[in-house]
């Protein structure tokens, strides 16, 4: 069974007169414990294919299916139980919530999804310590750097071990070596969770990790290729 | 449970996010519940106290009366009950007090003027439970018995005749066989009142004198009665219902005063309006607070969703935001409303206005009333009102599509 499924999706948006066509009948199958990689251009369509997968948002056609389900024709609050279950989410603004800490950041899906507040607790300390946070549990973002901040992210996506995680652009805003640190963070797991990663981005050192690369133009698949991981 | 820990943490730190506008709001609220609360306690110990001083004037709790008096209250309808019937009858029955009065239109004229007036022929120490006049504060004194043969005037209607303590006045009045029933009496006291309205309606006599002058014999007009409690008065109705015929009508004060009988419903009804004006004010700055709150978090809204909170948590979770401020607003508020009415409890006097205060019915000294459940009814109403105002704002938080929320700037 695949981890994601993908049938001749397509997605329009309207920009004043013009119509943009960011999925045009794409097809794909991602098997569990893949480590993908979609490249494009701007506007070729990696983000609008990240979001279907996540069910943040519904195609014109087509269908999308997790892990055996078909979530396109799903409800919101199916949605996100799907997504509160299944799912990790790596944004590349960060995306942490402002008002709570570092740990309450990790602790937030957690909290969500009703686990109990000493098995929350330890595994937060133990996730942030894994990303190299330690110490800095009870900062709030706007006193982190932005590097700081995605690495609290990447640890709120996988703290619960989601099947799947989705990153759009996780290295845009992180230094050289925060990039690498974060990128062999996600190999780990995926080699020793059998987590399946999808990540959209331009960064040639990303690509170097990614097992296989898949790359899109104007809404299509122009290549998809396996490689050896870096 | 947890999902309300969660929503509930959520809410209280972003309600201090902008500690500013908070505060502002949270001043609103306690402003507007504390003037709710404070010309509630005001309005209220105005009625209640015209209830008070009305009942004691005129009704008591219960009154017993001929059955066509209330029609009629001339002095064909009494009640046919001999002072001794009436010992028997009530004098151990337990009543807070009681007492029997004649009670009939009069005239009362000196060498100069003439009024129209209400006649009361008291027994003075059964009465003095119900008086108004305060006995030892009587220009000159008051009627001593039954068989006293003075008159005692309020003082405004003295004014307003142009006689005094020593003088001489003439009442008239019908007996029950329509003849003129009159008699001259020596003005003994003048009395005051907190309305002028209440001196110059009444005068009293004795009771015998009275009834000697209308030539009743021992009958009465009216007999009435006081229970502990003029807002509970039907232990007294049921009481004093067993202890009559038929050939009496029993009634509440709310009956024999339908005017006070309907301010006391009015002045409930008037508080929930007040209590809704000044909220429909409030709820423009606190359903404001709110679109702002929501505004400058959408991207934080579309995460949440995005991570896999639901819709309904996110509605939830602003209306949390919205009940803790009302919570925090109306906690201060009351607080402030103790704080401000209980120093004034002892009375505010308002003898600037209180000849326009007359008018309806009011004294010159205001006792403001900390009624609790005026201030559980306010801040309920609030509450509910402003769960009710808050869910707009909510239920739009709770509609954004997360990938559209989290990508604004």
């Amino acid at each position: 069974m695949s981890a994601v499924r993908c049938i001749d999706l397509c997605k329009t948006y309207r920009q004043g007169d013009v119509d943009i066509k960011a999925l045009d009948h794409l097809s794909v199958d991602i098997e569990k414990g893949e480590f993908v990689c979609l490249m494009s251009p701007s506007g070729g369509g990696k983000t609008t294919l990240l979001n279907a997968i996540g069910g943040l948002d519904i195609p014109d056609s087509g269908e999308v299916w997790i892990a055996g389900e078909r979530i396109d024709q799903m409800s919101k609050g199916e949605l996100a139980d799907l997504r509160l279950a299944n799912i990790g989410f790596v944004f590349q603004a960060y995306n942490l919530i402002p008002v709570l800490t570092a740990q309450e950041n990790v602790e937030f899906v957690m909290q969500v999804q009703g686990v109990r507040a000493a098995e929350r607790r330890e595994k937060s300390f133990a996730i942030l310590e894994e990303v190299g946070l330690k110490g800095l549990e009870t900062r709030r973002p706007a006193e982190m750097s932005g590097g700081q901040q995605q690495r609290v992210a990447v640890a709120r996506a996988i703290v619960s071990r989601p099947e799947l995680v989705l990153a759009d652009e996780p290295t845009a805003n992180l230094d050289s070596k925060t990039s690498t640190e974060l990128m062999e963070l996600f190999t780990e797991l995926n080699e020793n969770h059998n987590t399946t990663f999808v990540i959209a981005t331009h960064d040639q050192r990303v690509q170097a990790y990614a097992k296989r690369l898949v790359r899109m133009l104007d809404g299509r698949i122009v290549d998809d290729i396996e490689q050896h991981a870096a | 449970m947890q999902m309300f820990f969660v929503l509930s943490r959520l809410a209280w730190r972003y309600l201090w996010r902008n500690h500013r506008r908070t505060i502002v709001m949270l001043s609103a609220i306690a402003v507007g519940t504390w003037a709710m609360i404070f010309m509630t306690a005001l309005t209220r110990g105005m009625v209640d106290q015209m209830i008070v001083d009305g009942i004691s004037v005129i009704p008591g709790h219960v009154q017993i009366h001929d059955p066509e008096y209330l029609d009629d209250p001339s002095v064909n309808n009494r009640v046919a009950f001999s002072d001794t019937e009436l010992a028997t009858r009530f004098g151990d029955a337990g009543f807070t007090a009681w007492a029997a009065r004649v009670r009939v239109p009069a005239v009362v004229t000196s060498e100069r003027e003439s009024r129209g007036i209400t006649l009361l022929g008291i027994d003075p120490a059964a009465e003095k439970s119900f008086s108004f006049v305060d006995y030892d504060n009587v220009d000159g004194r008051f009627l001593e018995g039954p068989n006293d043969k003075g008159i005692v005037l309020g003082a405004k209607l003295a004014d307003t005749l142009e006689t005094r303590v020593g003088k001489r006045v003439v009442l008239m009045s019908q007996d029950p066989d329509n003849e003129i029933a009159d008699r001259g009496f020596r003005v003994v006291g003048l009395f005051h009142a907190e309305m002028e309205t209440t001196e110059e309606s009444y005068a009293f006599v004795g009771k015998h004198t009275a009834q000697n002058m209308l030539r009743i014999g021992d009958t009465v007009s009216e007999v009435v009665f006081l229970g502990e409690d003029y807002r509970d008065v039907e232990p007294v109705y049921s009481k004093v219902v067993g202890l009559v015929d038929d050939s009496v009508r029993v009634s509440r004060w709310t009956e024999v005063d339908t005017y006070l009988g309907t301010m006391m419903g009015m002045m409930d009804g008037f508080m929930l309006i007040w209590v809704i004006v000044i909220f429909l004010a409030l709820s423009f700055g606190l359903v404001n607070t709110l679109v702002m709150a929501v505004f400058e978090r959408i991207r934080e809204i579309g995460l949440m969703l995005a991570l896999g909170m639901k819709p309904s948590s996110i509605l939830g979770q602003i209306l949390i935001e919205s009940m803790m401020l009302l919570a925090v607003g109306l906690a201060i508020g009351d607080l402030l409303a103790w704080a401000t009415i209980k120093p004034l409890e002892s009375g505010i006097d308002i003898s600037v206005v209180a000849k326009g205060m007359e008018m309806f019915g009011a004294a010159s000294v205001l006792y403001p009333n900390l009624d609790i459940d005026d201030v559980i009814l306010s801040n309920v109403v609030v509450m509910i009102l402003g769960f009710l105002a808050s869910l707009s704002p909510a239920w739009r938080a709770s509609r954004y599509e997360p990938v559209e929320a989290i990508t604004k700037v």
